[in-house]
């Protein structure tokens, strides 16, 4: 079969493997017809997460069809159209039970601070992603959900991670009706938050970043306020003073350790790896939000340490809430939402790309070309 | 008095998931008590494989499941198994990995070249979408390039002139 293929940091390609088969019994082949390239996958494209192995397929938004079962699955059936979280759970530890699906205990050997993730290195278990033709689906009797009837496939693809993930950053912002918002990062994770703050009652939605083109179709499509910090002389102090001095209700983090925006976190986070990423969106969360307020983080970063002001969040009684989202948790409710309009998810969605053209789906999301939103490879286009 | 503007309330959508109650999950730990239990949990089948897996010293054994892709071979196999000695909790676990993974990025040419396929460098890192759509950076650089080279030969030749003084 045709996969992704990382050969090191910016290089990918696509190369021949074998079709992979059922290694335990709750496994599932799944023929992948739909596979996002994400803004976390762009943090191992650029080499900065540990483990990223010569030879891997990266992938974890993907949906398709069900090729072959293994014996203990009773779930499904072979030709369903299943959307796969991006998370890799068990649904029996301690953990699942919790519905802490992100954060299952039987599915990631290699570190214990995170659950297994579909292509997301050997730190998240050493799975190949679906960048490809195939692809393996362990605990495929809790995991996979069938694609319910009269849903664009493009919705269901964008249900495996962006729009879990964007409404779990505002679940988790706790956010209360008539609350101001602020979402750092307008990537589509960054742009999902902010539409998805609305549905908890927001007042008042602001996005910051650095690209016009994302902030005008964030503008357009969340609805929010949109400023670009390149802009601003002092994004703290703007945003302070736009919320009459106190600072917003609620600060997400959508970005992550590939941040730009404050030189001392670029050259030691993104560039000399003092650091695990660029920590500037969190340092602007923490300053920005008001005294008690709640940070929410779902922007990726590495496993050792960030410059963040800490002591300000003593001092301020801030909260942070952070996970990375359990998409099984939350589908019924928003399959509930998209299928009633109240969310466009495949609307994000800019550029289509033949699996064969992964290098060039890498590199114009990387580099932020072509106004580049949200890029989907299709592997059955070749 | 100035009115206010209630206009996000048309907003499709707005509000529909305000009430803290009606949350998928509200309060954010759902406790069950299965935690007390500590890791004695009805673990799911254990996956078998021959495949070499590096498990992290925190936890007693592999996950039921794991990836079985790329295992650790070569030089940077054996970086990799040195970190997997170290907690996750040090340096001397996370760093070793990227430096192993820098060195596998070398062994991976060197296979490339030796299975006799030549890594073409232009299409792997997306030439052909920078020449699209941001021609003026990549004349840019290749002009910068260029003149770096330029003046790296020019020094070389002065050099070698100087020496025959």
């Amino acid at each position: 079969m045709k996969a992704m293929n990382y050969r090191g940091p910016f290089r990918v390609r696509v190369s021949e493997k074998p079709i992979p088969g059922i290694q335990h019994p709750e496994d599932a082949i799944v023929k992948v017809t739909h596979s996002c390239i994400c803004g976390s996958d762009l943090h191992l494209y650029h080499g900065l997460v540990p483990d990223t192995r010569v030879g891997s397929t990266f992938g974890h938004e993907f949906v398709g069809i069900v090729e072959e079962i293994g014996p203990e699955v009773t779930e499904l059936r072979v030709g369903d159209r299943v959307l796969v979280p991006f998370n890799i759970a068990c649904g029996k530890c301690a953990f699942c039970k919790q519905e802490l699906y992100g954060n299952c205990h039987e599915s990631n050997p290699s570190a214990t601070a995170v659950g297994g993730i579909f292509g997301y290195s050997h730190t998240a278990g050493g799975f190949d992603g679906g960048q490809a033709e195939y692809v393996r689906v362990p605990y495929a009797n809790f995991g996979p959900t069938v694609i319910p009837e009269g849903m664009h496939v493009e919705d269901a693809l964008l249900l495996t991670d962006v729009v879990p993930t964007g409404y779990q950053a505002a679940e988790m912002g706790g956010i209360q009706e008539g609350d101001t918002v602020v979402v750092f990062g307008a990537g589509p994770v960054g742009i999902m938050a902010a539409r998805c703050a609305w549905l908890f009652g927001a007042a008042r939605v602001i996005i910051i970043d650095h690209l016009e083109y994302r902030l005008d179709f964030a503008r357009k499509y969340a609805r929010c306020e949109a400023y670009n910090f390149r802009s601003l002389e002092d994004v703290v102090l703007f945003l302070k003073k736009t919320t009459d001095w106190l600072g917003a209700d609620v600060c997400i983090d959508a970005v992550g350790g590939d941040a730009a925006g404050d030189t001392m976190q670029t050259i030691t986070g993104r560039k000399l790896m003092l650091q695990a990423g660029s920590a500037t969106a969190l340092h602007w969360a923490i300053n920005s939000v008001k005294k008690g307020g709640i940070i929410s983080v779902v922007g990726v970063y590495g496993p050792t340490d960030n410059l963040v002001p800490i002591g300000n969040v003593v001092n301020k009684g801030l909260t942070i809430r952070a996970n990375q989202a359990s998409v099984k948790r939350l589908l019924p409710r928003l399959i509930d939402h998209v299928m009633a309009g109240r969310l466009n998810p495949r609307e994000i969605i800019t550029h289509r790309f033949p699996l064969s053209e992964v290098a060039d789906a890498y590199r114009i999301f990387s580099a932020k070309l072509d106004n580049c939103i949200k890029p989907v490879l299709l592997p059955s286009a070749d | 008095m100035q009115e206010e503007n209630n206009s996000y309330k048309l907003i499709p959508g707005w509000g529909v998931d305000a009430n803290p109650d009606d949350r998928p999950n509200y309060p954010m730990k759902k406790w069950t008590g299965d935690d007390h239990k500590r890791i004695n949990w009805q673990r799911p089948a254990l996956q078998q494989s021959s495949v070499e897996v590096l498990h992290s010293n925190e936890r007693p054994s592999k996950s039921a499941v794991y990836g079985t892709t790329v295992p650790p071979t070569g030089l940077s196999g054996q970086i990799r198994r040195y970190a997997f000695r170290h907690s996750e909790d040090k340096y001397a676990h996370w760093l070793p990995l990227l430096l192993a993974d820098r060195v596998n990025m070398v062994e991976g040419v060197i296979e490339d070249i030796s299975s006799g396929h030549f890594p073409n460098y232009f299409k792997e890192r997306g030439f052909t979408a920078d020449w699209k759509y941001n021609r003026g950076a990549v004349i840019q650089k290749v002009v910068g390039a260029a003149c770096v080279l330029l003046v790296w030969y020019a020094m070389s030749k002065t050099k070698k002139k100087k020496r025959f003084i």
